[in-house]
C-alpha cells in the first residue's frame, strides 16, 4: 500500500446499450475518475454509478474473485473486474460486456441462463448408483490425491471468460465451451459418477462438443482461475476418439 | 395481474434455499427458487474454511462426538442458543457431510501416516491411522475442543454450492434468476407467497404458494466494512419484518470476523489461524497469548475480534493512511501448505494486496461478518407468528448460534437446516388444511401496493439521494453499533437512524430507464435496510449486558438474571420509526448445559436464579446414569429426537463407534 502523492486521472470508455429501450443505440460513454490506492475496477465502477451515473449497469457479487459474476472485456480481454487493479492498466480504460452471452444492459450479461442450459445438456452432476445411501454410515473413502485433482477442476467459477474468448463459440451457438468440457473432465475423474466414456461420447462427441474445439487456446489464456483447460480438452478429445471408434 | 402458482416458493438460491427445495421436491412437491443472481454466485460461495461435523476421522479429532460439538456450540453462543436446535444440528451435520460426499463434493481426505502440522507455533508430527485413510479430513477452528472442521482445500463453500446447485438442476427445480421478492403476500395470519420483481425487465408478478421460505442469507451490507458480498443486504429479513407480524430474533447479535483483509474487508479464512497462523502487532509481537493464555488465536471470534481492537486501542496497531490494522502471519505454514490448503487466501493476497503470504504478513482488522439475528422460527423452521412462512440459514434465527457463531457452523447450518426444514415444509404441504385458498383481492392489493411504492419513487418528486442515506447508515453502524458498544453511542445511532428513515420516505429516483434500473433498486432496498439497522441498534441499546458478540462497555458482564432472553422485533405500523421489541425468556430448567464460564473471555457473569438448581439436577442425572452410556444421559437431560424428521434420526457411525 504505497502512498502515492501524484494521482492519475483515469478515463473510462464504457459500452452503453439498453436492449429494453427501443430508441437506444450502442455507444461508448466516457467517464473520468481520480485514481485511489488499491483501486480495483469494482471500486471504480461503483464510484461512477454512485456519484456520476445511476443508470450504469454492471454485476458484482462477492467482489473477491470467487463468484465469477463480474467478468467483462477489459481493454479487449475477458477478465474479472473485481480483482483488476487500475494501477496495472493505462490511464485510458475500455470496458465492454462479454460477447456471446445475452445482453441485459451495458456491462451486464446473462451468463446464468447459458450455464444452466449447458448443465442440463451435459448433466453436470454425479450420476449415482441408486442403491440407497445411508448417511449414518461412514463415508466411502477416496484417495486424497484424487480428491485434490477433482477439486482442481471443480474450481471453475462459470464466469464465462473462456466462452467469450472462444473462436468456435463465435461460429457455433450450441458449443459447450471449455467450461462444459472441463466439467466432463471433472466428472470423468470422479469414481462416484457411474457414467462411462460411451455415455460422455453422446454428450460431447460432436462438433458442438470436443470435436468443435479448434485448439486456439484462448480459453486457457484468459481463465481467471488458471484451470488447465488446454490439457483437459486434449485429454477428453483423446478419450472421446477412442470411445467413438 | 400475473400470478404464478407453486407448492413451495423458496426466496434465495444459496445453500440453505437449494437444499430445502431439493428436500421438498423429493417429497413430491413443486418447488421454485427465486434468486437475485445465478445460484452459483450466492454468498455461500465465499465460505472458505469448512463445515463442522463430529466425524472423529482425524487423529486430533479422536474422541469427538455429538456431545462435544454440542458443548462447543452452546459455549460459543454464550448460552444464547436454543439447545434443542443445537442438538438437532450436531446430530445431523455428520449426515450432511456424508450426503455431500456421496453427491460429489471433493472433500479434502485424510492421508495415512506421519504429517507435520503447526500447533501453537510449534512444528508437531502427528500420525493418521490406517483406518482413517481416504475419509473426509478435518482441521482446527476457533472455539472447538477437537479438530472437527471438514473442508475442501479453502474452497469449501464453493464446492458445496457447485454440488448442491447441480443437484437442484438434476432434481428439476426451476430457478428464477435475477428476481427479487419485494413483499410477502399475507393476511396477518397466513403467508401466501410473495410479490416478485424481475430485475431485468422490472415487471412485477405474484407468486402464490402453500409454503414460502426465506433463505436469503445475511444483512452485512447494513455495515460499512463487511466481509459480505454486495447482495447481502438483508432484504429477506426486511420483507418478513414489514409484514408487521413475523418477528426478527436477536438482530443486535452481529459477528465480526477477526481477519478481514485491510482495508477492503475481504475475508481470509479462520483456517489460517486453525492451521497455525499468528496474530501480530506493530512490534511483531504475538499478543493473543497475553489475553487468552488457553485458546490464544483460537478463542471464539467475538473474543479474538475484541482483543484485537483492545490491542489497537493500546497503541499497538500498525498505522496506515486508511487507519490502523494488525498482522496475520502464516509464513510458518510454508509454501506448499499455503498454495494447496489456503489457495484462495494466496490469490486474494496476491490480487488485492500485492502481498505474498508465503513470505509477507497480511494486514487484517475485524470486519462485520455474520448476522446471528434473523426471521424467528420454531425448530421446524416455521415462523411462530405467520403460518406458512419458513426460514433457514443465515436469514433465520432458528437459533443455533445464539450471540456468537463458531467458525464452520454456518456452512453446517445451511445444509442441516435445509435438510430439516425441507422435510417440515413437505409435511406442511402434505396436510390438506394447508391447501392454498387465497382471496384474489389480497393478491391484487399486494401487487398494487408494491407497484404504487415503485411508481412513487420513480415519480421523481422526492429529493433525497438513496446512496447518501445508505452511506450515512453504514457509517453510523460501523462507528456506533460495532465491536464495542456504549449506551450513549447507541442512543445517538438510534436517533440518527430514525432521522435517516424519515428522510428515506422522500427518496427520489432520477432515472426512469426501462428494464433493469439500478438506482430504483438502491432506493427501495435502502429504505428496507434502514429498518434492519434500527432493529439492530435499538435491540443493542435495550440489551444492557454483554453476551457473545454483543459487548456493552457500560455493562461488561453477561447478565443471565435479566437477559437470558431472545429479543423479538416486529414493525407494527408503516409510519413507525422504531421496531416494537419484546423479550422471550430462555428456559434454564430445560437446558442440558446450564449457563457457566465459556472457557475463554470474561469469567465474570451474573447467574440466573434457576441455574444452580438446574446444574444440581444435571449433575445428579449424570451421576445416576454414569454407567448407562452417553446416549442414555443425553436422552434424560434433553430429549429432542422427536423434533427431527424421521429420515434424519439415528446415530452417526465413527471409526471408534461402529455399528
Amino acid at each position: 500500500m504505497a502512498d502515492t502523492t501524484a494521482r492519475r486521472r483515469l478515463a473510462f470508455h464504457i459500452l452503453r446499450y439498453n436492449p429494453y429501450d427501443p430508441a437506444a443505440a450502442p455507444r461508448l460513454q466516457r467517464y473520468e475518475l481520480e485514481e485511489a490506492d488499491g483501486m480495483t475496477l469494482f471500486i471504480a465502477l461503483n464510484e461512477i454509478r454512485d456519484r456520476q451515473d445511476p443508470t450504469l449497469q454492471f454485476d458484482f457479487v462477492c467482489r473477491a474473485g470467487i463468484c465469477g459474476s463480474c467478468a467483462m472485456v477489459i481493454n479487449g480481454r475477458p477478465g474479472l473486474a473485481c480483482r483488476t487493479l487500475t494501477r496495472n492498466l493505462g490511464p485510458e480504460i475500455t470496458l465492454a460486456p462479454l460477447p456471446f452471452f445475452e445482453l441485459i444492459g451495458d456491462l451486464s450479461v446473462n451468463t446464468g441462463k447459458w450455464m444452466r442450459r449447458m448443465s442440463e445438456r451435459l448433466e453436470t452432476w454425479v450420476h449415482l448408483r441408486e442403491d440407497g445411501l445411508d448417511v449414518r454410515r461412514i463415508e466411502a473413502p477416496m484417495d486424497p490425491d484424487l480428491a485434490e485433482q477433482i477439486y482442481l477442476l471443480d474450481r471453475c467459477i462459470e464466469c464465462g471468460c473462456c466462452v467469450a474468448a472462444c473462436g468456435t463459440a463465435r461460429m457455433r451457438e450450441d458449443f459447450v465451451g471449455a467450461v462444459g468440457l472441463n466439467k466432463i473432465a471433472r466428472f470423468r475423474l470422479d469414481p462416484r459418477d457411474t457414467r462411462t466414456d460411451e455415455d460422455y461420447y453422446y454428450l460431447v462427441g460432436d462438433d458442438d462438443g470436443v470435436f468443435g474445439c479448434m485448439s486456439l487456446l484462448a480459453c486457457h489464456d484468459v481463465c481467471p482461475k488458471d484451470l488447465p483447460l488446454q490439457t483437459q480438452i486434449a485429454f477428453v478429445r483423446r478419450k472421446m476418439v477412442k470411445a467413438g471408434l | 395481474m400475473r400470478i404464478v402458482y407453486t407448492d413451495v416458493l423458496v426466496i434465495g438460491g444459496g445453500l440453505a434455499g437449494l437444499r430445502l427445495a431439493i428436500g421438498a421436491r423429493r417429497r413430491g412437491h413443486e418447488a421454485l427458487i427465486l434468486s437475485l443472481v445465478p445460484p452459483k454466485r450466492s454468498h455461500s460461495k465465499a465460505a472458505q474454511g469448512g463445515m463442522q461435523a463430529s466425524l472423529g476421522n482425524v487423529f486430533k479429532g479422536q474422541g469427538d462426538n455429538e456431545d462435544v460439538h454440542f458443548e462447543d456450540t452452546v459455549r460459543g453462543s454464550d448460552w444464547g442458543a436454543d439447545q434443542d436446535v443445537v442438538r438437532m444440528y450436531v446430530n445431523t451435520s455428520p449426515k450432511a457431510v456424508r450426503e455431500m460426499a456421496a453427491w460429489g463434493v471433493p472433500w479434502s481426505r485424510v492421508r495415512r501416516g506421519d504429517r507435520q502440522v503447526i500447533i501453537n507455533n510449534q512444528k508437531v508430527t502427528i500420525t493418521e491411522p490406517d483406518a482413517a485413510h481416504g475419509l473426509v479430513g478435518q482441521r482446527d477452528f476457533g472455539g472447538t475442543k477437537k479438530w472437527r472442521t471438514c473442508f475442501v482445500s479453502d474452497g469449501t463453500g464453493h464446492s458445496l454450492l457447485n454440488t448442491t446447485t447441480d443437484r437442484a438442476i438434476a432434481t428439476g427445480i426451476p430457478v428464477l434468476e435475477r428476481a427479487e421478492a419485494l413483499a410477502l403476500i399475507h393476511d396477518g395470519r397466513r403467508c401466501y407467497g410473495a410479490v416478485v420483481r424481475d430485475l431485468v425487465t422490472g415487471a412485477l408478478t405474484a407468486y402464490v404458494a402453500k409454503a414460502t421460505a426465506i433463505a436469503t442469507g445475511g444483512a452485512g451490507r447494513v455495515y460499512g466494512v463487511t466481509t459480505n458480498a454486495v447482495i447481502c443486504e438483508g432484504i429477506g429479513h426486511a420483507i418478513a419484518l414489514e409484514t408487521g407480524v413475523a418477528a426478527l430474533g436477536n438482530m443486535e447479535a452481529v459477528q465480526f470476523h477477526p481477519t478481514g483483509i485491510f482495508p477492503a474487508g475481504i475475508l481470509v479464512t479462520e483456517g489460517c489461524r486453525g492451521d497455525g497462523g499468528l496474530l501480530k502487532d506493530v512490534d511483531g509481537h504475538r499478543f493473543m497469548p497475553d489475553y487468552e493464555p488457553e485458546k490464544k488465536e483460537l478463542a471464539s471470534r467475538d473474543v479474538v475480534s475484541r482483543r484485537m481492537e483492545e490491542h489497537i486501542l493500546k497503541g499497538k496497531g500498525v498505522k496506515s493512511r486508511f487507519g490502523e490494522h494488525l498482522w496475520l502471519d502464516i509464513t510458518a505454514l510454508g509454501e506448499h501448505h499455503i498454495r494447496h490448503n489456503l489457495r484462495e487466501v494466496w490469490e486474494i493476497c496476491h490480487y488485492f494486496l500485492g502481498v505474498d503470504p508465503v513470505k509477507e504478513w497480511i494486514p487484517v482488522r475485524p470486519a462485520q461478518h455474520y448476522t446471528m439475528g434473523g426471521v424467528r422460527t420454531l425448530p421446524s423452521g416455521e415462523s411462530p407468528h405467520l403460518t406458512g412462512l419458513f426460514s433457514a440459514g443465515e436469514a433465520a434465527c432458528w437459533d443455533l448460534h445464539g450471540f456468537n457463531r463458531l467458525g464452520g457452523n454456518s456452512l453446517g447450518e445451511t445444509l442441516v437446516a435445509g435438510m430439516i426444514v425441507g422435510e417440515s415444509i413437505a409435511d406442511f404441504c402434505d396436510r390438506p388444511e394447508n391447501d392454498v385458498d387465497v382471496p384474489a383481492a389480497l393478491v391484487r392489493e399486494s401487487l398494487a401496493r408494491e407497484q404504487a411504492k415503485l411508481d412513487e419513487l420513480l415519480s421523481g418528486r422526492g429529493s433525497e439521494d438513496a446512496m447518501v442515506l445508505r452511506g450515512a447508515m453504514q457509517e453510523l453502524m460501523t462507528a456506533k453499533v460495532g465491536i464495542f458498544r456504549r449506551g450513549r453511542d447507541l442512543e445517538q445511532a438510534v436517533d440518527e437512524l430514525q432521522k435517516l428513515l424519515v428522510r428515506s420516505r422522500s427518496i427520489g429516483v432520477r432515472s426512469r430507464a426501462a428494464g433493469a434500473n439500478p438506482e430504483l433498486v438502491a432506493a427501495y432496498r435502502t429504505r428496507m435496510m434502514l429498518k434492519l439497522a434500527l432493529a439492530t441498534a435499538y435491540g443493542a441499546l435495550v440489551r444492557t449486558e454483554s453476551r457473545g458478540a454483543h459487548f456493552r462497555e457500560d455493562y461488561p458482564r453477561r447478565d443471565d438474571a435479566q437477559w437470558l432472553k431472545r429479543t423479538l422485533a416486529t414493525w407494527k405500523g408503516e409510519q413507525d420509526t422504531l421496531p416494537t421489541l419484546a423479550h422471550e425468556p430462555l428456559d434454564v430448567k430445560r437446558m442440558e448445559l446450564p449457563p457457566g464460564w465459556r472457557g475463554y473471555g470474561a469469567k465474570d457473569y451474573i447467574d440466573h436464579p434457576d441455574t444452580p438448581a438446574r446444574q444440581a439436577e444435571v449433575d445428579a442425572i449424570r451421576a445416576k446414569l454414569a454407567s448407562s452410556g452417553r446416549w442414555a444421559v443425553q436422552e434424560a437431560l434433553l430429549p429432542y429426537e422427536r423434533l427431527l424428521p424421521p429420515a434424519l434420526r439415528g446415530r452417526n457411525e465413527r471409526i471408534e463407534e461402529r455399528f
